[in-house]
């Protein structure tokens, strides 16, 4: 036994296993299941198991399929250029404005506030603020700019993005706040040194630089933004819908084949998107 | 004398808060001179190189620079680069895209820039090296391209902030000779931060030692090794024994202390260690008064009458060895 144990391969493979086992048990094993029940066949009130195309047929047969998916990249790809606007501002004036690192965490923490609440919370109080009676539309009233309340402010796409860029801002903030932490003020200096302007040192030094934790950034909101449903079915009054309504609308009906197999399309989908964009910027330093 | 070429601190002054970093500092740069800014860590030597850089702003005074005040300018546009202590190459760029970055800001095409790089990295002998990322060089390869790099900007100053120091003490001394080298080359003035009297001693033409936010001496290496002024200069400089006598405190060189015997001595003390240095031995004796005294003794000469410790001895010089200084 003691001399199994100084056996370095063997000793890799014990330190390895816990963390396989769970991701094993929780992540391949019902990924398989999924893909497994995808291929099952399905009448109005029995599944059974079989090797069939249907569902695939079927998906890959109806316009609704690429009108929703075409929405979900619609909603991803606008909100992820509005947090990384907002992120890479954020993060770029806590990481080089604010000169001290007591007051970098309070103003880091005072982001991470809204996050104290759960999601939904924070969705839904949106409501009465953009409601057709609600607290922007008053106001705005009130104020002479419109005379009356403006319809698209909620139920819409404006307010689905807008509580997208809510909820997942965070996500783009901390990757990069993270990176830029860790560029070498001298390297700013040495820029400015060799006459480059404000703007050209964004441009030419921080913008290359931070591009790992914008990298990360984006994986977060784009795989959070394209799995949601319940911000698209609260925020748009279930006008709109995305590839996660379509797999809970189905698993509400109990078709679950046809739902595995829109839960296949979807994560090849993002899969390859993360392959796409590691392709762009080598990650593995921040790891 | 003066040229119009001269770099020219006029009671500079930087404070943070209340803390004074630098105190009311007036020199004079002559150009074309290797100058050497020598002090201990936090006199101030580096937040002065700093100003004349444009990365600090003066609290008070100027910065004359060929003339003119340049204390407010830019940094790019004072005349000045800076090669900086890490080196401070961008990591994602090239060794030609680094040294040509001041062109690029500047909005040069890409082949003049690579043409002038090229140029550069050839003076600093790293021209094979021009494809390859800061990363995939050694620290000498990597300061001589922050060399490069500030040099193409055609400085009439340049500035290095400790430049030596993260090198191993091999290189350290292969590099110091490149940089005198460059130098005398480029004929332009070059000032020197750094904390080793070696290294100052070696390179500058004028050393200016500084301590507590002010310059305590400046002067030819030579000058200042030899007549130190202060107690300070005398012992940060090294090999200097600071001895106080009944009419005053005075340097003098360690190998100019000469070991006698107790009858003969002006000083009498008691030998408390022996150190075998290779050339030399170096012993330190504590002599009247509680002081230490530190006499070199050529190799051969120590080994025709070897000594034993806690022997007595005498100690003699020549009057002409000794400096007054103030303490």
């Amino acid at each position: 036994m003691r001399n199994l144990l100084k056996n370095p391969h063997l000793t890799g493979w014990l330190l390895a296993s816990p963390l396989a086992l769970v991701l094993l048990a929780f992540l391949v094993l019902p990924i398989a299941m999924i893909v497994v029940v995808s291929f099952w066949g399905a009448t109005e009130f029995s599944i059974y198991p079989a090797f069939l195309f249907d569902n695939y047929e079927f998906l890959f047969g109806s316009p609704v399929t690429y009108s929703v998916f075409f929405n979900t990249f619609k909603y991803a790809a606008i909100t992820w250029a509005f947090t990384l606007v907002i992120g890479f501002t954020v993060a770029y004036f806590l990481a080089f404005h604010v000169r001290t690192l007591t007051w970098q965490v309070a103003l880091f923490l005072l982001c991470t506030i809204p996050f104290w609440t759960s999601n939904i919370i924070r969705m839904i109080s949106w409501i009465p603020f953009l409601g057709r009676n609600g607290l922007a539309n008053s106001t705005l009233i009130s104020w002479g700019v419109i005379d009356e309340p403006l319809e698209w402010l909620l139920f819409s796409d404006f307010s689905v993005i807008l509580a997208f860029v809510h909820l997942y801002t965070l996500f783009m903030v901390v990757p990069i706040f993270n990176t830029m932490m860790r560029i070498d003020r001298s390297l700013i200096e040495a820029a400015y040194d060799n006459g480059a302007s404000g703007f050209q040192t964004l441009t030419n030094v921080i913008i290359p630089l931070t591009k790992p934790g914008i990298m990360i950034g984006s994986i977060f909101v784009v795989t959070l933004v394209m799995g949601d449903f319940i911000t698209v079915r609260f925020m748009s009054g279930s006008q709109s819908a995305n590839v996660g309504r379509l797999i809970s609308n189905d698993i509400a009906l109990l078709q679950y084949p046809s739902a595995a197999a829109t839960a296949v399309v979807l994560l090849a989908t993002v899969l390859l998107i993360i392959a796409v964009l590691l392709r762009f910027v080598d990650i593995r330093k921040e790891l | 004398m003066t040229t119009g070429q001269d770099l020219e601190l006029v009671s500079l002054t930087k404070r943070y808060g209340e803390a004074l970093a630098v105190d009311s500092v007036d020199h004079h740069f002559r150009k074309g001179q290797y100058a050497c800014l020598l002090g201990p860590s936090g006199c101030g030597k580096s937040t002065t190189l700093r100003m004349i850089a444009g990365h600090e702003d003066p609290s008070e005074g100027s910065i004359v620079l060929g003339g003119a005040d340049v204390s407010w300018l830019p940094p790019a546009r004072r005349g000045t680069a800076m090669m900086f202590q890490s080196y401070a190459l961008f990591p994602h760029l090239s060794v030609s895209d680094n040294v040509s970055f001041s062109l690029k800001m500047k909005g040069v095409d890409a082949p003049e820039r690579r043409k002038k790089a090229g140029e550069m990295l050839e003076l600093v002998h790293m021209d094979q090296y021009a494809d390859r990322l800061p990363d995939q060089l050694s620290g000498g390869q990597q300061q001589r391209v922050a060399l490069a790099r500030a040099l193409i900007t055609n400085p009439q100053v340049l500035l290095l902030d400790e430049p030596l120091s993260a090198l191993d003490p091999f290189l350290r001394i292969r590099m110091r000779t490149e940089l005198k080298r460059l130098q005398q080359e480029l004929g332009i003035t070059f000032i020197h931060v750094t904390h080793s009297q070696d290294e100052a001693l070696a390179l500058a033409d004028e050393i200016v030692v500084m301590n507590n936010a002010v310059i305590e001496q400046a002067g030819p290496a030579r000058e200042v090794f030899n007549a130190p002024k202060t107690e300070f200069v005398a012992r940060f400089l090294g090999g200097h024994n600071v001895i106080a006598l009944p009419h005053g405190h005075f340097a003098i060189r360690s190998d100019k202390v000469a070991l006698t015997s107790t009858a003969e001595g002006r000083l009498g003390g008691q030998v408390i260690g022996i150190e075998y240095q290779g050339a030399y031995v170096l012993l330190t004796i504590r002599a009247a008064g509680d002081q230490e005294i530190a006499a070199i003794v050529p190799e051969e000469k120590y080994f025709e009458n070897p000594m034993q410790q806690g022997v007595d001895v005498g100690l003699s010089w020549d009057d002409s060895a000794l400096h007054p200084v103030s303490v």
